[in-house]
């Protein structure tokens, strides 16, 4: 058991909280995530058949897809999101779902850049709570 | 850096030139501070993926920004909406989706842009030029247009196409700017023979191998030894705009910005050079495949969107034979290049052949399939990518001639003899 405070890069402000879902692969939302129940459905990904509902997503970014931002938009207006998303960079995708989802429902979700070796500390199953100054703090 | 937009940009902002464009800049400006830009910059063109229907949210965008009386100022192609709009009713599509996804197609006709409906719109008389400054959605026309047509776009997301489309603006990032453009990951053929490279199904192969590699970055591909053409590099951009977030690629020799290996890196050197070799290709080939059995129920071509070049090898190559009556065979198409193929007589070998032709939609964002249907063939690297997700059925890979051959005994076969050397 251990605590570890890691300083992400704030790209969309927010808090959250959950158990963290880590993969070192991109995923494309668009025939990867199912927004009507939150299920990673790409069958070659490593994450597939996992719910990312509530849960911290941490992914190093999109790939595929432009309808990802789409996809991600949906599943933030019918509440089957993740809590929050962790990246290794800012990515544009989930970045405008974020923005959309406040212009069209005042709804956010916070979107964190880890540098590389940090994001790597992040295992499945760990507990997440994300700050409002970009602070990941992780409970093993 | 601080993002210090124009005069013109905080006229918008501040709503004087209307409510949806000042929604829509709101937008573009938020996401140009998020990506760090500095400035925005003028497009002359875009094609806008939002209306492909996937729910209410996303037609709740497009309706609110109709409903603002949002225009676009720039010329504007609209990517595969739901529907077939006028043969939707020959397919599975409930008819409460078809409503909805009816409404989007509205929404964005009425801010007046062009129904183009094609996931391909490089293959319209509006395809961008060398150099062009664009905004573009959907992740093969953004590769194809920057790598094959030299113009310039940024790998944008449905949602912001649209806003970019209405303020005639985007942030200056990424693949607009010169610097960004240059070769980053170098892979080479090693022994890969002049016959496979000979056959349309290397290059689908060959994308899906490097997009998996290259992921976010540029890759130069060295040692093609036939040029390939037009529908060849949208198969090999479609596949690595899949399997990785590839939005530009360089293939020495072919593409316009990269005559050399020096001006396809920019002087620079790579990052890494990769081996390609018949190892890595049969792999990424076995990849495409997610089906053990030969059970066929239906053939797909057209993903992206079948070209007039694709319809005129096709017809020949189905004359005098008929599909199995167990097989459905669909080609997915555009009006236009459909309207083409039927004025120079290439769609009769396939009506003959008992093919079905679907345009201004694509089977992977159409809930078109009935739920018998669990068996499918197809070219398209990015199909076979999506098909298991997206549909949930079960797909196998293959080439041209492979689909048609399968399509007649009814069994999925492949000929294996190019891949075995």
């Amino acid at each position: 058991m251990a605590d570890i405070t890691l300083q992400g890069k704030i790209i969309i402000h927010g808090e959250a909280h959950g158990t963290a879902l880590v993969s070192s692969e991109p995923l494309s939302f668009w025939g990867g995530y199912d927004w009507k129940s939150g299920e990673i459905i790409d069958r070659r990904h490593m994450l597939s058949g996992f719910i990312a509902k509530d849960k911290i997503l941490a992914i190093p970014f999109t790939r595929g897809s432009s309808t990802t931002t789409a996809v991600l938009l949906e599943a933030i207006r019918a509440k089957t999101a993740p809590a929050a998303i962790i990246t290794t960079d800012t990515d544009f995708f989930f970045a405008l779902a974020s923005v959309v989802a406040d212009e069209l429902y005042q709804l956010s979700l916070p979107l964190i850049a880890l540098a590389e070796d940090d994001f790597a500390r992040i295992q499945t199953g760990d507990k997440i709570i994300i700050t409002d100054d970009g602070e990941v703090l992780i409970h093993t | 850096m601080t993002l210090i937009l124009s005069a013109k940009d905080h006229e918008m902002l501040r709503g004087e030139f209307g409510p949806a464009t000042k929604m829509a800049m709101s937008i573009v400006a938020r996401m140009a501070e998020v990506s760090g830009a500095w400035e925005l910059l003028d497009i002359t063109g875009a094609h806008i993926d939002s209306t492909v229907y996937i729910g209410e949210a996303g037609l709740e965008f497009a309706e609110r920004l109709a409903g603002l009386g949002a225009k676009v100022r720039v010329p504007t192609t609209l990517n595969v909406s739901g529907l077939d709009e006028h043969h939707w009713q020959e397919w599975a599509v409930p008819s409460d989706w078809a409503r909805q996804a009816y409404r989007q197609m509205l929404a964005y006709q009425s801010m007046g842009t062009i129904p183009t409906w094609t996931c391909a719109p490089y293959q319209a008389e509006t395809r961008p030029s060398f150099g062009q400054q664009i905004a573009w959605g959907e992740s093969n026309a953004i590769v194809f247009a920057n790598s094959v047509l030299g113009a310039r776009t940024e790998r944008y997301p449905d949602l912001f196409d649209i806003c970019c489309a209405i303020t005639g603006r985007a942030p200056a990032i990424g693949l607009h700017l010169t610097e960004n453009r240059a070769g980053q990951l170098l892979f080479h053929l090693v022994d890969i023979p002049k016959q496979l490279q000979q056959s349309d199904d290397f290059y689908p192969v060959l994308g899906n191998l490097i997009g998996k590699a290259s992921l976010d970055k540029i890759p130069v591909i060295d040692g093609m030894v036939i040029p390939p053409d037009e529908d060849r590099l949208k198969a090999f951009g479609a596949a690595a705009a899949s399997s990785g977030s590839v939005a530009m690629f360089h293939m020495i020799g072919i593409t316009p910005e990269a005559p050399t290996l020096e001006e396809a890196f920019h002087g620079n050197a790579p990052i890494e050079t990769i081996p390609i070799t018949m190892d890595s290709l049969r792999e990424s080939r076995r990849q495409l495949t997610h089906t053990d059995s030969d059970q066929l129920h239906m053939v797909v071509l057209g993903s992206p969107h079948f070209s007039l070049a694709e319809f005129k090898s096709l017809a020949p190559m189905l004359k005098g034979k008929r599909r199995h009556p167990d097989v459905k065979f669909l080609v997915t198409s555009s009006r236009a290049m459909t309207l083409l193929a039927h004025k120079a007589g290439f769609l009769e070998p396939l009506e003959a052949f008992g093919a079905q032709i679907t345009v201004d939609t694509c089977i992977l964002t159409s809930p078109m399939l009935p739920a018998e249907i669990q068996n499918l063939m197809t070219n398209s690297a990015k199909f076979a990518y999506y098909a298991p997700g997206l549909l949930g059925k079960k797909i196998a890979f293959g080439s041209l001639e492979d689909c048609v051959n399968s399509a007649v005994t009814g069994r999925i076969i492949r000929d294996e003899s190019l891949w075995l050397t």
